[in-house]
């Protein structure tokens, strides 16, 4: 019974499903209108893009000269793969302080546990911006500002991903671990070769989540970098705009897609992976 | 007991289990716990209470001595226009938001759920803007607001409507940004109204029509609005939260103006933290801004409560 | 007559075709059960009837209207679900009178609030409460009318859902596997129950399961279906002694009954292997001869009449009686024997066992599973020349 859909829908027609779809997509032309004017835009010569007209196909095609022009003014290339570096940096370290210790908070029965899971618990209160102001300080006093440290450091403790490998890993039956045991593995042994390779939805899931997470970030990057070298994808954009001083949308636009595309190829291809991702995370905490 | 206790197996382990956890087990805990307790303490802990003791102060970065100046910062927040409209403009933008894109994400949410055709396609596209570069998308936004050459006025243009300064004009600017935030994040909250939706037993659907409820209106509010309940809940939580949050769409598109209409929370934080160096300063603010989400989280905590109580 | 009529519906999921032209026809009043493996098209059935799938063909009455078109809140049916289908966040008073609230408040009297303003609401509600307390009184929930269904063990919950789909009196039950999700002993109590409630309601059900005995035992006719096609509808006494069909023969008893292939010669005896069996059919060619475990016996050697050698595998031991396994000599296809009482003598694992049957119960089905005419072949005692083949 639990296979039937919804009564009615299996058998509504094209023709009564018309009005559902209809008011779908009216919704859809909304979010997408960004995004078809970022592209529209983005191989519009000048000329074109001030005459405020509504036409979406340009007259003249200049895409290379507004992607051209975000090529020669800023290394976009750079700003990239500092996003990636710093992404992976930062997902890389998540992982490896949060399964252990929430494999410690799960599985194991330890003196002070309660404490460390409060402390943790109250680590999710705290927004990420908090911390900010003396971690600007202490990183200017040690001399590690714009430098990858910088940008990775502060986010290498994620209490959310603590929490979240910790339900996913009470989940996992003991007697898994117990045979690990008997098999003579260590304790880090285990970790990371009994209840990782179990624990794979949720870490993809939760790397989904950071990295989508990380990749947006602007407040701290602000902060922490001010030379070119460092920059990330979003504070690439910015760094643009204000050279242009905001006035050729077109290859601000370029830049725009430049730094979006990579994301929002990667969620097209595993669309569902991506959702997943947040909401899983999402509704488990 | 103690003979009884012994000659049983299984009690026998229990006792050796733990005596066996409390010795190596413990030390064992705490060494795989160490890297992220390190990290915790240095990158989380200690500048949070850094951050509160600051705002006792009335420290500027650079320089060389500093003093205790107990609550004057907070007094200052209340005097101050710009901290007291960031205030007031975070919780406009919070309560127009929040509502909106809940509305809307499930009201998306029950129409994708309600058929197979274009289930995936209309739930990609929907949720482009969650997975997109806030920074590149407030740019792209730049540009459609824009006065003079967008296409938002040309459009408006063409029916001879007004054409308001939508980013610099004081009146316009928190809706203008308000309707940003419910495009950015009305994805998010369809898709976890989705992931409620499709938690609903289909039999109730069907025990509801048998029932003689009239219409998809009357089965929304017997069955779909009451099983949704905890997901409602969650979702108003992490959208008011994410909204208190904002900050990337004024930075980058009006820093605050014109004339503080649009400063929030965040962004005078940072200003003044970062622009203007007073770090005692912003670290009051900073303290007000964790203090409202604490508040919010709490009554989430205590909503759940109740209703895992009654449920 | 009024009931249920259902007359050639068929449905298709796609290029699945789950019903195919099925008809039938329920007494007012009657009790019917739709049996079969799952798969079968008897949940979709059901919920055609209820209106809650619309057949790509067909007609569906029910009290003489029919109903086809019109949709399931419309058509004053009641449906009891295996998962209960219980508004969790109402009450048991609550989940009870929602049938009774959509059907005789207004919109208006059923907002929130303001509804209890409209004019003649009050009397409207305590009618509605009468109802509902009358309803739960029948199946004991008096003192759980202000429990959450989260808070009721599975066979309260079962009953909430009975007294929801009884209170309004309506023309048909429908009960899609109502307890397939209890334990074993709750099933058989609750069995009776529904049987009583509806001895006293007095509507035509149609109630679905896959299992046989309970079909069995509940109704007043037992319709059969396979493959989206109903093989036979009769009474349970005619089911179990005159299936139609091989696969309503083998589906209906438990244990299932014994299949034999066997041969029918020019002659028209029936055989299996060479040992006749003494019946004879008109029918020509490959059969399967059918028996039930208690039409079987051993015969005493020497007794007059065919029977079949068998060795014995396994016995099992019932209490009150023996389940004997069998393999038969001829074609190695198992027989199992029903022996009354306790005696095992002789009945030892891989000890030789000639089974007589009773020759009047006997089934015979043809190579398409269809039955056949078979009797007892007229008995020529002496002179008959089959009888050489050794007994005992």
């Amino acid at each position: 019974m639990s296979t039937h859909p919804t009564t009615e829908s299996a058998d509504r027609g094209l023709l009564a499903d018309l009005p559902r779809l209809l008011l779908l997509s009216v919704f859809a032309l909304l979010i997408l209108a960004p995004y078809i004017w970022m592209i529209a835009v983005s191989v519009k010569p000048q000329s074109e893009v001030f005459t405020s007209s509504l036409s979406l196909i340009p007259k003249q095609f200049a895409a290379a000269e507004n992607y051209g022009k975000v090529f020669a003014q800023v290394p976009i290339g750079l700003y990239l793969l500092n996003g990636l570096i710093v992404c992976l940096g930062i997902l890389a370290f998540q992982i490896a302080f949060a399964v252990p210790a929430a494999y410690a908070l799960a599985k194991l029965e330890f003196r002070g546990r309660d404490t460390l899971f409060a402390f943790v618990m109250l680590g999710l209160l705290v927004p990420v911006q908090v911390p900010a102001l003396p971690l600007y300080m202490a990183f200017a006093n040690v001399g590690l500002l714009n430098s990858y440290t910088a940008l990775i450091a502060p986010f290498t403790i994620s209490v959310f991903a603590i929490f979240l490998f910790r339900q996913f890993f009470k989940a996992i039956p003991d007697e898994l671990i117990h045979a690990a045991r008997l098999d003579g593995m260590g304790e880090s042994s285990i970790v990371w070769r009994v209840i990782v390779p179990n624990a794979l939805p949720a870490a993809t899931a939760f790397a989904i989540f950071s990295v989508v997470a990380h990749w947006n970030d602007l407040y701290w990057p602000l902060i922490a970098v001010n030379k070119g070298d460092y920059y990330t994808p979003a504070m690439g954009v910015l760094a643009f705009r204000s050279q242009e001083a905001g006035e050729d949308y077109g290859a601000l636009m370029a830049a725009s897609m430049l730094v979006t595309a990579p994301l929002v190829v990667a969620f097209l291809i595993a669309q569902r992976r991506f959702i997943e991702g947040i909401t899983m995370t999402g509704l488990k905490g | 007991m103690a003979d009884a206790a012994l000659t049983d197996p299984s009690a026998r382990a229990k006792q050796r289990a733990p005596a066996r956890a409390d010795t190596s087990g413990t030390v064992v805990a705490w060494l795989l716990s160490a890297p992220a307790i390190i990290a915790y303490v240095l990158m989380l802990l200690a500048p949070a209470l850094a951050m509160l003791m600051l705002a006792f102060t009335d420290f500027e970065f650079g320089a060389r001595t500093f003093r205790w100046v107990g609550f004057a910062n907070f007094a200052e927040m209340l005097g101050d226009r710009g901290a007291m409209a960031a205030v007031r403009n975070t919780a406009v933008y919070v309560l127009f938001v929040t509502p909106i894109s809940i509305a809307l994400g499930l009201l998306l949410a029950v129409l994708i759920d309600a058929g197979a055709r274009g289930r995936t396609v209309f739930r990609a596209i929907f949720f482009l803007p969650v997975v997109s570069l806030t920074v590149a998308m407030a740019v792209a936004w730049q540009y459609i607001l824009h006065p003079n050459i967008g296409p938002l006025n040309a459009a408006l243009r063409m029916f001879g409507a007004p054409t308001p300064n939508w980013l610099a004009s004081s009146e316009m600017v928190m809706i203008s940004l308000g309707f940003i935030g419910v495009w950015e994040n009305l994805g998010f909250n369809m898709v976890l109204f989705l992931a409620g939706l499709t938690a609903i037993p289909r039999d109730l659907y069907a025990a509801a029509e048998v029932d003689g409820a009239p219409g998809a209106w009357s089965r929304f509010w017997l069955v779909t609005w009451p099983m949704l309940g905890p997901t409602t809940l969650f979702v108003v939580t992490i959208t008011t939260i994410r909204s208190i949050r904002v900050f990337d769409t004024v930075a980058i598109l009006t820093q605050g103006g014109p004339n503080k209409a649009s400063e929030v929370l965040l962004h005078t934080m940072y200003v003044e933290g970062f622009q203007f160096f007073r770090m005692g300063y912003s670290a009051a603010i900073t303290m007000l801004f964790l203090a409202v989400v604490l508040v919010l989280m709490l009554i989430q905590t205590r909503l759940i409560e109740r209703r895992v109580h009654y449920g | 007559m009024s009931g249920i009529v259902v007359t050639g519906v068929s449905k298709s999921f796609g290029s699945t075709r789950v019903l195919g032209g099925v008809s039938l026809d329920i007494a007012s009043g009657e009790f019917v059960s739709l049996v079969g493996p799952s798969g079968c098209g008897k949940t979709t059935l059901m919920r055609i009837i209820a209106g809650l799938e619309r057949p790509d063909s067909g007609r569906i009455e029910i009290n003489q209207r029919d109903v086809t078109s019109i949709r399931a809140a419309d058509r004053d049916v009641a449906m009891v679900f295996q998962n209960y289908a219980l508004y969790p966040h109402l009450t048991v008073h609550q989940n009870i009178s929602v049938p009774l609230v959509f059907r005789r408040l207004s919109a208006m009297e059923r907002l929130p609030g303001v509804g209890r303003l409209v004019p003649g609401t009050g009397a409207r509600r305590q009618e509605i409460s009468a109802l509902v307390r009358q309803s739960a009184g029948l199946l004991g929930l008096d003192e759980l009318l202000a429990r959450k269904p989260g808070q009721l063990s599975g066979g309260q919950r079962q009953r909430v859902a009975l007294a929801r789909a009884i209170v309004r009196q309506p023309k048909a039950f429908l009960m899609d596997e109502p307890l397939s999700n209890l334990d074993a002993a709750l099933r058989v109590q609750t069995r009776k129950e529904i049987v009583e409630i509806h001895r006293r309601v007095g509507a035509s059900t149609v109630y679905v399961t896959h299992d046989q005995s309970e079909a069995m035992t509940m109704s007043d006719r037992v319709a059969v279906m396979m493959g989206g096609d109903i093989l036979q509808i009769a009474t349970p006494e005619e089911i179990y002694a005159n299936p139609v069909d091989l696969r309503v023969a083998t589906f209906i008893g438990s244990p299932k009954i014994n299949t034999q292939t066997a041969v029918v010669g020019d002659d028209g005896h029936v055989r299996v292997g060479h040992e006749p069996t003494g019946l004879s059919s008109p029918h020509r060619g490959v059969v399967t001869l059918a028996i039930r475990p208690e039409h079987l016996a051993p015969a005493a050697s020497g007794q007059v009449g065919a029977g079949l050698s068998c060795s014995i595998d396994h016995v099992e031991f019932l209490g009150d009686s023996l389940l004997v396994h069998t393999r038969a000599a001829a074609t190695s296809e198992t027989m199992i024997v029903r022996i009354g009482g306790t005696n095992r003598a002789g009945l030892t694992r891989g000890a030789t066992l000639t089974l007589g049957f009773n020759l009047t119960a006997a089934l015979l089905f043809d190579a398409q599973g269809k039955r056949a005419a078979m009797e007892p072949t007229a008995v020529a005692s002496a002179a008959a020349p089959e009888r050489r083949v050794a007994h005992g």
